[in-house]
């Protein structure tokens, strides 16, 4: 196929070509693979890719499924059958997964193609990629900054053509925070509607797996593959599933938009608030209705958020024991000493960091001070939001209160870290589901860099947000916009 | 709430399993103390009518019937172990 810039295309676009047979699935891999060779060497998205079995599953590929041949790049989290699960962490270093995770399977059954594993924060925990393990990932509008995290690679792929569209997931920002940093949209599904079976926990009462896209439309069409009730995942809501794609196209008339006033901190950047404030405007202006709400215990989610996730992630942790899988230290003395060491070597520092922080808050005497306190702190923070949408429909804010940060601006200073999560991490706590898209761009140092509009959605409302996400998104031409080192790539 | 001071790194790191360098524990006692006196504002909030949020949505035991269904096999289950033999995980020794 000649005459058209393939990479450059949406999921929706190049899905249409495969189906009228006017390029093949392997003809896909094949420039998706050229870019790739030609631009991760800055960007440093991708941690591994396996060709071949992907060249595979594109000679059988069924187009006319709903994604069919469609190449979709996965956060090295979640299991793909024989290829490496590192979760860009040493102490999984060579593990390759023995079987599908739940949403791959999902995905293979809608005719996408796995192709790709992505780099992230060690484990996910981080919101700048730079925890990785292995290897800085670069923002792909302006190679001096991070692309947001801890899904990173998989959204800096997709802001720099390199994929079409990716699987990232979340527990307290880490798909929406990079889609705004990267400029690209960013899912994160409702609590219980896509199965994490399969996927490496971090948090487990707040982890979901959700998308990062060009566009609206083509996240609806990945949650069309993905969502939905899994009998081998205890927290998998047996619930219907819309079709996503069908309200995509109604306007925003009639749909109430809340304000929170709690969202209007200090320390948000003026470009940010700015851009915030004309999307409101814009919103208004399309027929939304603009009401003010409260959540009063806003100020209290970051606390709330680093005291679960950190308890939750050292249990789930305690898995890694060179026993079963990953690295084992060489000859220890005892058994304590083959914990020790193996942990010590395996794990990367900010994963250290949260261990020890999650086993003292979850321990005697410290346990009803921190967790239990925090858990109830969390039930308030769910009210706020079940109260503020019985008046409206989603929340608006920023998804993060600055753009991209300069690699190692913040690396020193991890609770300066933990606040990037301020607009994200309470939509976890509560449940509910949210979506970032572009909105906007700062100019920073002579670079364009994105801005993401957040819209909050109450627990299962995924399609209400999708619509409204796709009727700004379609009535602006900011989704259009296209990174440097994306743009000036020949059309192939 | 009591005192952040009260994080004993070294102590923790031990309940862990995780050993630390002595750079480690200083610098995480100093980054946790600020994290956990951060974390203090929760002393403000009045929680004494709330219920534990484990979950924010109703979570039930899931059951199944008990029945035979193909799995991994022994020697997919193994194939990522750092050390086996037999068909069996090598553990470092427990008992003297």
């Amino acid at each position: 196929m000649t005459g058209k810039d393939l990479p450059a295309l949406n999921i929706a676009d190049l899905q249409s070509l495969l189906r009228h047979r006017e390029v093949s699935p392997r003809e896909v891999l094949d420039v998706l693979q050229a870019r790739i060779e030609s631009v991760d060497g800055k960007i440093d998205a991708y941690l591994s890719i396996d060709f071949e079995a992907a060249a595979k599953e594109a000679e059988k590929a069924n187009v006319d499924l709903p994604l069919g041949g469609v190449p979709i790049a996965i956060k090295d989290i979640i299991s793909v059958s024989g290829e490496s699960c590192t979760c860009a962490s040493k102490i999984l270093r060579g593990y390759l997964a023995p079987y599908d995770a739940t949403v791959i399977r999902k995905l293979r059954a809608a005719g996408a193609i796995p192709f790709g594993k992505t780099n992230m924060d060690e484990f996910a925990m981080g919101s700048s990629t730079e925890n990785s393990g292995v290897k800085l990932t670069r923002n792909p509008w302006d190679l001096s900054r991070v692309p947001g995290g801890s899904s990173g690679g998989s959204a800096a792929a997709v802001a720099a053509d390199e994929a079409f569209g990716g699987l990232g997931t979340e527990t307290g920002g880490s798909i929406r925070q990079p889609a705004a940093l990267s400029g690209v949209v960013g899912l994160k599904p409702s609590y219980g509607r896509v199965s994490r079976f399969g996927v490496v926990a971090f948090a487990s009462s707040l982890d979901q797996v959700g998308t990062l896209t060009k566009t609206v439309r083509d996240s609806a069409m990945i949650m069309n593959a993905i969502a939905g009730h899994d009998p081998q995942e205890t927290t998998s809501l047996n619930e219907p599933v819309p079709d996503y794609t069908e309200e995509l196209g109604k306007d925003l008339r009639g749909a109430r938009l809340g304000l929170a006033k709690e969202y209007m901190i200090e320390g948000i950047d003026p470009q940010v608030k700015t851009a915030i404030d004309a999307a409101v405007k814009h919103m208004d202006s399309l027929g939304a209705e603009i009401i003010d709400v409260s959540l009063p215990h806003t100020d209290y989610a970051i606390a709330v958020y680093y005291i679960l996730a950190t308890a939750e992630a050292s249990a789930n942790l305690a898995r890694f024991d060179g026993v079963r899988y990953g690295h084992r230290a060489e000859h220890p003395r005892d058994l304590l000493d083959h914990y020790g060491r193996t942990r010590e070597e395996g794990f990367g520092p900010e994963v250290k960091r949260r261990i020890i922080l999650g086993t003292y808050v979850l321990s005697s005497g410290y346990y009803d001070a921190y967790y239990l306190r925090a858990q109830k702190v969390r039930e308030l923070i769910r009210q706020d939001f079940a109260k503020a949408f019985e008046k409206v429909d989603a929340l608006i804010s920023p998804t993060s209160p600055v753009p991209a940060f300069k690699l190692g601006e913040r690396t020193d200073d991890p609770l300066q870290m933990y606040l990037a999560d301020i607009f994200t991490s309470p939509a976890n706590l509560a449940g509910i589901c949210g979506i970032s898209v572009p909105c906007g761009f700062a100019d920073v140092d002579g670079h364009r860099l994105p801005i993401g509009l957040q819209l909050l959605g109450k627990a299962l409302d995924e399609a209400r947000i999708l619509q409204i996400a796709h009727a700004y998104e379609q009535s602006t031409d900011w989704h259009k916009a296209r990174s440097p080192i994306a743009a000036t790539l020949p059309n192939a | 709430m009591l005192k952040p001071s009260d994080l004993d790194v070294a102590y923790v790191a031990k309940l862990a399993r995780l050993n630390l360098t002595d750079a480690e524990t200083e610098l995480f006692q100093r980054q946790l103390g600020d994290v956990l006196k951060y974390a203090d504002k929760l002393r403000a909030v009045d929680v004494s009518h709330v219920e534990a949020a484990a979950h924010t949505i109703p979570i039930f035991n899931v059951f199944r019937e008990d029945e035979r269904r193909d799995w991994l096999t022994a020697e997919q289950a193994l194939s990522n172990a750092p050390r086996q033999a037999n068909g069996l995980f090598i553990v470092t020794k427990v008992v003297e």
